[in-house]
């Protein structure tokens, strides 16, 4: 039973990093109805920025997190400016989006992948396709044991900033101006441009928004599972991210969340009830399932607004 | 650029030098070509390498426990493609879009982590040995790649052929001009579904080995980029594109370590600049859309 405890709650942070990770996914998904499979990519520059900054620039978590982010933030200006922007004004079909930011992601993650010491990114990277992990102490790691399941600080942090988060752009998506015309662009672009709503200025704020939670969403994974390697955005997120969205039906801020636990949460069950293979085919399973069965989503019909 | 010059001065010596390359592009040009079947119906499916990985085991299974004759490896890996896809096809392909394309991933993915990685008879995810492997039947390949073209050519054509670009333009229009659509869906995915498993039954017969990375979400996106690269509004589209981009490592050697780079490099400006793909005719709707604005 403890250990079912100390299970259900690892579901719950890694349901966190998801559900981050998946935001960004589906805000971009709502505006512009292209998939970005760059996301992925920017979800480990987050990770393999923050991992430099301490450990080969001697700089503190707390301010190497922040640049991290920052710095995701911007590849999501390169995203919009040489793989979207470039179609829209083309006037492509939607499939050339997903080839230009897989891609992206082809490049940032071979980029990262060749980097050796000596090379020209060795002030990024120096440890080539290997996994490397954040030096000890990087962030507080207290340990707290209540009621017999154990807790680390690193973990709640994780918990706590997610939440917040999430809280902030569902407000930020419902009630701001901002908001009210990323919604707009959703529901129909052409009607908002119409309307005096600047398309392409919510296009661009949208996607530096979703990476810079991708960022994010990779430093948390760095840190909690201390896996940081130029492959954990493809292999560990990816397709869990898209499983994510559809279990919260595609484009519903709300639903993705619900997704992302639920997902964590049950990849966490399934390891502990038949092993490693299977938790990686839930996943899967529960996409390929949802979308048979309900692809409106978990939370499913008029209930849920898009974006 | 010595690949290049030596295709063009030396032919036969090119030949010898990269058989393995050649071989490559033929199995790529038979999944891309798999692969556009579905496009050029209006679908995006990632299911393909999954059918792939079903011919490629089945066959190498065959050989193992039976040591039936290739034909009868190939045509079984086929078969249980056939009928798999009908099986995922009538459920699936009610979904539209970026939706199908990632519930046939998840098709893909679970037939790797739930069947491949776990069942005895797959080898648990070790892979297995193909005992008949023959990696030297470059001729089979590309005489399968001939056939294929000059088969969807001739079908492109018929009614069949016709109603897809039909659907692939506006389904609504296609159903109400009494074209069965569901049917021809499914149709083209199960045909997709056949040439893909038959791919990769060549495959496993041209390496020693299958297993199960072969089989992965990367691949499934490698080959439809090969698609859509070339070109989906005709046959050659897919050809030309598998071609070029297996060749395309190759002809930028010089870039060493950073080849990925401008694969993706490359990947982009010819996206950009020829969204249509490389081969392409522009379609209707592309056509009314730039007259309109």
């Amino acid at each position: 039973m403890r250990s079912f405890t100390q299970q259900l709650l690892n579901g719950i942070f890694i349901g966190s990093i998801y559900a981050l990770f998946a935001l960004g996914y589906t805000l971009v998904f709502g505006v512009l109805d292209v998939l970005n499979l760059a996301h992925s990519a920017v979800f480990m520059i987050g990770a393999v920025v923050a991992y430099s900054l301490v450990a080969l620039h001697g700089w503190s978590f707390w301010v190497a997190a922040p640049a991290a982010i920052a710095v995701a933030g911007a590849l999501g200006l390169v995203i919009e400016y040489v793989a979207l922007r470039p179609l829209r004004r083309r006037n492509a079909p939607p499939l050339a989006a997903m080839i230009t930011t897989i891609a992206l992601a082809l490049i940032l993650v071979a980029l990262v992948e060749q980097a050796k010491p000596g090379g020209a990114l060795a002030w990024l990277w120096r440890d080539g396709a290997n996994s490397v992990k954040f030096p000890p102490h990087t962030v507080p790691n207290d340990t707290f044991h209540v009621g017999g399941v154990t807790l680390t600080a690193s973990k709640l942090a994780i918990l706590v900033i997610s939440v917040i988060l999430m809280a902030a752009l569902g407000y930020l998506v419902r009630r701001t101006s901002a908001g009210r015309s990323l919604r707009a662009v959703a529901e129909n672009a052409r009607a908002a441009r119409l309307l005096g709503v600047n398309v392409n200025r919510v296009i661009t704020r949208t996607l530096v928004a979703s990476s810079a939670l991708a960022g994010l969403a990779g430093i948390l994974f760095g840190v909690a599972l201390s896996d940081i390697s130029p492959y954990i955005g493809r292999d560990q997120v990816e397709l869990r991210g898209l499983a994510v969205i559809v279990l919260g039906g595609m484009g519903s801020v709300t639903g993705t969340i619900v997704g992302g636990y639920v997902l964590g949460i049950v990849e966490v069950m399934a390891l502990l009830a038949f092993g490693t293979n299977v938790r990686a085919g839930v996943a899967f399973l529960a996409l390929f399932l949802m979308l048979v069965l309900r692809p409106q989503g978990l939370l499913g019909g008029a209930a849920v607004e898009r974006v | 650029m010595d690949f290049l010059r030596q295709l063009f001065t030396d032919p036969v010596g090119f030949y010898h030098s990269h058989e393995l390359l050649i071989a490559q592009a033929g199995i790529n040009s038979l999944l891309a070509l798999s692969m556009w079947v579905t496009l050029y119906s209006g679908q995006i499916t990632l299911a393909n390498v999954g059918f792939m990985a079903i011919g490629g085991y089945t066959s190498v299974i065959l050989a193992i426990h039976l040591h039936s004759p290739l034909v009868v490896d190939v045509l079984a890996g086929c078969a249980l493609a056939a009928v798999v896809s009908v099986a995922i096809g009538l459920p699936v392909l009610r979904l539209r879009g970026v939706f199908l394309a990632i519930a046939t991933v998840g098709f893909g993915e679970a037939l790797r982590f739930g069947v491949l990685l776990n069942l005895g008879i797959t080898g648990k995810g070790q892979g297995l040995n193909n005992p008949a492997a023959d990696p030297g039947a470059l001729l089979p390949v590309w005489v399968s790649v001939a056939v294929v073209v000059y088969l969807f050519a001739r079908l492109a054509r018929t009614r069949t052929g016709v109603a897809w670009a039909a659907i692939r333009e506006d389904d609504l229009a296609a159903a109400s001009g009494a074209i069965d659509v569901a049917r021809l869906k499914l149709a083209a995915f199960v045909i997709g579904a056949v040439v893909a498993a038959y791919a990769g039954a060549l495959d496993a017969h041209l390496n020693f080995f299958v297993d199960p990375t072969e089989y992965a979400f990367n691949r499934a996106v490698l080959v439809l980029i090969f698609a859509v690269v070339g070109g989906t509004t005709t046959v050659a589209g897919p050809l030309v594109g598998a071609v070029l981009l297996t060749a395309l490592p190759e002809i930028v050697r010089g870039a060493a370590d950073y080849r990925e780079v401008v694969y993706g490099v490359v990947l982009i400006l010819v996206t950009v600049f020829r969204p249509e793909g490389i081969v392409s005719r522009r379609s209707f709707r592309v056509r009314a859309a730039a007259d309109a604005s």
